[in-house]
């Protein structure tokens, strides 16, 4: 039988652009510390890691063998798992598994990435098949782009509607004081950013930031002792639904694998109503047109209903269901860390130790993850022992 | 831990250049065969686990490439960047923790790229790198500590890739099959003193898969179900210097977790087939000495005194070995896959009689950073 898992502790790092400060494995040691510092535990605690970034930002081969100085790997089990921009919650769901197969109580999960050591694009863009899909249509903004054109064509959804998006985020970022971007902004400074691709402004997208974070994860009896509100694990989907850019162009079927992982994680955790019962959401939502067509597949509202969601306040703090508190991509972005991010965001929520960030009587939490080929990971986080 | 086995498997052949295939090719052909020895279809593969390596394929996301080919469209999937056994470990953990099925599939085609700067990436960037350090180099400069502290010869490990590479003559899907004398060895071409071509392995390209199942399905399977009894790995240090490089402390700490696992006390007694990573010749014995089969610096007498032969009392690498094939990532599952052959009898002309308990060994890193141990048995 497994075991059940919660969450007991998260570390992040203070987010820039670039850390000059400090190397990739000072980084991560960074975001592990406070990770350990925030359940009282040292690195002898932890039996397992799991780690996981993005090889080609950094060019080093093998970072579960060269982090172990940063991760506290030396003489410990550590694996890497790496998906792309669902890294985070691919590296949260493994940490979950080792816990769960009962082999490990007290598994560290790191998530990172130094894109101030990369060429993002020129990185990202090898994704894609070399002879097919390299040339035409590879890298993160193109497909995006695509994508939101599709849902303005198809809602008569409006620039301003997306805009409003990152007024949220952008804003609920000066709550969080680990946040990359911590300027406020108003629905005429994404307007006035410079256009990169139609519909898609400077405003409507994630920056690239240095950043690491780190979540310790432990078994049911461990857990209690370890602090005084787990965040238990109540479920967890993936869906990497595609291969090739070209198959995930059927816009009007919205973003499929986002409905399905979300379908099999609110079945697990027994959500029928997700917008009534979720009390908090921090999604993987790298541009703003994400944050209103995205909460159609998760069913927050109906199709082409998520610029009025949005619009009514839904989604703000004091809303229906907070989305983002943190700040979310659009204001930090260290690609194999952000999907972690949004689990320890989330797990920070269920814990209560949000601050001024904090959703009140937060009982269950929902993270997301995006990357890849228009994948989805999905993680719920609750109070209440499964 | 709960019962579970392993009851599909899959090898390609491996050779230097798969021309004909493309690696996503190799991916579905592997799955496939895996679910057919299994008598499993997709409808039965509750999740997939793939492995792959985005600087042998020169691509970022490299698991992008192999999610449809691995069948796992509507299903649930993770990706492991690292030895087969590591993608196994956690293909196995996911059963354990719930799920009925995994498939785990591996692939890597050598012939693609330049493997001496997909190995130079392994190193520090800063003070490293750009010594031109990598595989071969670095392994050099341990086979030399190995014989510099325990007074060990050349020749030692030259009977050790004679023994893997007549191994692999019983096997049709080695890469390097060769009949060759330690003449032959020592004289072949030196690539980094001490090791010359014959020390080292091939590189190969290839694919593979396996299937662990929980008991219920095991025992549903086509095949004799093969039991994980125990599974563990580590990492030393991350520079060379930092390791004692002839003496692996994190193979000691793997094997002893999984043999405690497996409830052996004696492995010497328990175990009747070993198919270690042997991506040089030196290695074999220095492993040998990990896993406790023999004191430190005693390794070399395992084969001397003909107990690590196909004739002797626990043969190691009766498939050839890494230095018969190394499809990197894939050459730690085929370690699994034939010791489940030799643990089903179905091993053909390399089988060891009688074998019971086998014990399958995947490394990851440079000189052997991270070990990874299983025990398997055909009996629960």
């Amino acid at each position: 039988m497994a075991q059940r898992v919660a969450i007991v502790g998260t570390g992040q790092t203070d987010h820039k652009s670039h850390r000059a400060d400090v190397s990739g494995r000072e980084m991560i040691q960074e975001a592990v510390q406070r990770a350990l510092d925030d359940c009282e535990l040292s690195i002898k605690d932890i039996d397992a890691i799991v780690i996981g970034n993005m090889d080609h930002f950094e060019s080093i081969n093998y970072v579960d063998c060269w982090s172990v100085e940063g991760s506290g790997g030396v003489m410990k089990p550590i694996m890497k798992v790496t998906t792309g921009g669902t890294t985070g919650t691919s590296v949260a769901i493994a940490a979950y598994y080792h816990v769960a197969s009962g082999l490990f109580d007290r598994v560290l999960a790191i998530g990172w990435e130094k894109n101030s050591e990369s060429d993002t694009t020129a990185a990202i863009i090898t994704c894609s098949d070399p002879i097919w899909d390299r040339f035409s249509y590879s890298g993160a903004i193109p497909s995006l782009a695509t994508e939101a054109s599709a849902y303005m064509k198809q809602y008569g959804a409006t620039q301003e509607d997306a805009a409003r998006i990152a007024v949220r985020d952008r804003n609920n970022a000066m709550n969080n004081p680990h946040a990359h971007l911590r300027r406020p902004i108003t629905l005429e400074d994404v307007m006035a950013s410079p256009m990169l691709a139609y519909p898609i402004k400077l405003l409507d997208v994630c920056p690239r930031t240095d950043g690491a974070c780190a979540v310790v994860f432990a078994a049911d009896g461990k857990a209690q002792k370890l602090t005084q509100r787990p965040a238990w694990v109540r479920a967890t989907s993936v869906r990497h639904t595609y291969t090739w850019f070209g198959d995930s162009t059927d816009y009007d079927a919205g973003l499929v694998s986002l409905q399905r992982a979300s379908r099999e994680a609110y079945l697990k955790a027994g959500i029928k109503n997700p917008a009534e019962e979720l009390d908090v959401a921090e999604l993987y939502l790298p541009y703003t047109y994400a944050g209103l067509k995205w909460i159609e597949d998760l069913g927050f509202c109906g199709p082409g209903q998520g610029p009025r969601f949005v619009g009514d306040g839904n989604t703000d703090m004091g809303g229906k269901i907070p989305v983002n508190p943190s700040g979310g991509v659009i204001s930090t972005n260290c690609i194999g860390a952000t999907a972690l991010l949004r689990v320890a965001e989330a797990a920070i929520q269920v814990m209560g130790k949000g601050d001024a960030r904090q959703v009140p009587d937060v009982d269950l939490a929902l993270a997301t993850g995006f990357g890849g080929c228009f994948w989805s990971d999905v993680m719920i986080l609750g109070a209440g022992r499964p | 831990m709960d019962d579970i086995a392993i009851v599909g498997i899959a090898q390609t052949k491996y050779e230097r250049k798969k021309k004909d295939k493309t690696y996503f090719d190799l991916v579905y052909e592997m799955a496939t065969a895996a679910m057919e020895d299994a008598g499993m279809t997709l409808a039965d593969i509750d999740n997939v686990v793939t492995v792959s390596n985005d600087f042998l394929d020169g691509r970022t996301i490299s698991s992008m490439a192999v999610g449809d080919a691995a069948g796992a469209h509507d299903k649930n999937i993770s990706t492991v960047e690292g030895d087969g056994t590591f993608g196994a470990f956690y293909g196995a953990m996911r059963v354990l923790g719930g799920f009925g099925s995994t498939l785990v599939v591996v692939h890597s085609k050598g012939s693609e790229g330049d493997v001496r700067y997909v190995t130079n990436g392994m190193f520090d960037p800063v003070y490293q790198r750009f010594l031109g350090i990598e595989a071969v180099s670095a392994s050099a400069l341990q086979a030399n500590r190995y014989m510099h502290r325990y007074g060990l010869k050349e020749e030692d490990f030259a009977e050790v890739a004679v023994k893997n590479y007549g191994n692999a003559k019983n096997n049709p899907h080695a890469h390097r099959q060769l009949d060759v004398t330690v003449d032959d060895v020592m004289n072949s071409e030196k690539l980094a003193d001490p090791i010359k071509l014959l020390d080292c392995s091939p590189l190969s390209d290839g694919a593979a898969a396996i299937i662990i199942a929980d008991e219920a399905r095991s025992r549903k399977a086509k095949t004799r179900p093969i039991w994980i009894k125990g599974m563990a790995h580590c990492s030393d240090a991350y520079f060379l210097g930092d390791r004692d490089l002839a003496n692996s402390e994190a193979l000691k700490s793997a094997a002893q977790k999984a043999y405690a696992m497996a409830e052996i006390s004696d492995p010497a007694a328990a175990i009747d087939v070993v198919e270690l990573y042997d991506a040089f010749s030196y290695m074999e014995p220095l492993w040998l000495e990990g896993l406790g089969f023999s004191k430190p610096g005693k390794g070399v007498e395992l084969l001397k005194q003909g107990v690590t032969p196909m004739s002797g009392a626990m043969p190691v690498n009766p498939s050839g070995g890494v230095l018969s094939a190394h499809a990197i990532l894939v050459a730690g599952l085929a370690r699994i896959i034939e010791s489940v052959l030799q643990l089903r009898g179905d091993a053909g002309q390399r089988q060891v009689e009688a074998a019971k308990t086998a014990l399958a060994h995947g490394i990851n890193g440079p000189c052997g950073q991270a070990h990874c141990v299983w025990i398997l048995s055909n009996e629960n």
